[in-house]
């Protein structure tokens, strides 16, 4: 299932209540692989205090339905729920849940993985940040999520 | 019932072109690349913009009808 959410989400009750209401495949999963992505107060060496999230309606549906689509085939999975923010975010707001239901956990945790850098890539949603100073600026790019990360630089919040 | 071409921008080209869409009329059947150049005559297309027909990302010589949605994009930053 697909939600786009203009509202503040909690991924956990939205795993728990999608996983109790799927009475088909009661008893058949053995392997629940739980991705979050939530909004971080820093990027690129900036404070960052907001941030809109604009998307194209329909496109967006349609693409994340096909990359869902492509890993239930690809991994045999029982079931996969994406939800994603639109609009105005907070950091430590949720902005992204990935779950997926499999028999077995390698399935589960390679779909996982697929649907979320298939979705950063391909599904159109935009982001903009707004600074602690006030600037507002567009996220140019999503980094590589197979790449290690740089290593996190707070000094910037140390006194 | 006139049909036309919906031509929708996004984000940052959305900003920096000033408009979020165009209706442009097509005779016959025009590539993606001939929308834009169409919609945007004093500017030409910027080197890493996305474009999708229909709501699928498409290459530039993708070809287009009246009645057809064309969007073009930035790269996409969400998750």
């Amino acid at each position: 299932m697909i939600k786009i959410s203009a509202d503040l989400f909690d991924p956990w009750h939205e795993v728990v209540v999608y996983q109790n209401s799927a009475k088909h495949w009661a008893g058949k999963f053995g392997a629940t692989n739980v991705f979050v992505g939530t909004m971080r107060d820093f990027n690129d060496g900036d404070s960052v205090s907001a941030m809109v999230l604009e998307h194209y309606p329909g496109m967006t549906e349609k693409q994340l339905d096909d990359i869902v689509e492509q890993a239930i085939r690809d991994w045999h999975l029982l079931d996969a729920l994406v939800v994603h923010r639109v609009g105005e975010i907070k950091p430590n707001e949720p902005i992204v849940l990935v779950a997926v239901w499999a028999s077995h956990r390698g399935d589960a945790f390679d779909a996982g993985r697929q649907i979320m850098e298939a979705l950063k890539n391909k599904a159109p949603f935009w982001k903009k940040e707004r600074l602690q100073n006030g600037d507002e600026r567009w996220v140019e790019h999503n980094t590589d999520g197979y790449l290690r990360s740089p290593k996190n630089d707070f000094s910037v919040f140390s006194d | 019932m006139i049909m036309s071409v919906k031509v929708r921008y996004f984000a940052s080209l959305k900003d920096s072109i000033g408009r979020s869409e165009d209706l442009v009329d097509v005779n016959g059947i025009v590539t993606v690349a001939e929308i834009w150049a169409m919609a945007n005559a004093n500017r030409p297309m910027p080197d890493n913009i996305l474009a999708a027909v229909n709501m699928e990302y498409v290459d530039i010589e993708h070809s287009v009808q009246n009645g057809d949605e064309v969007a073009f994009f930035p790269p996409v930053t969400g998750g």
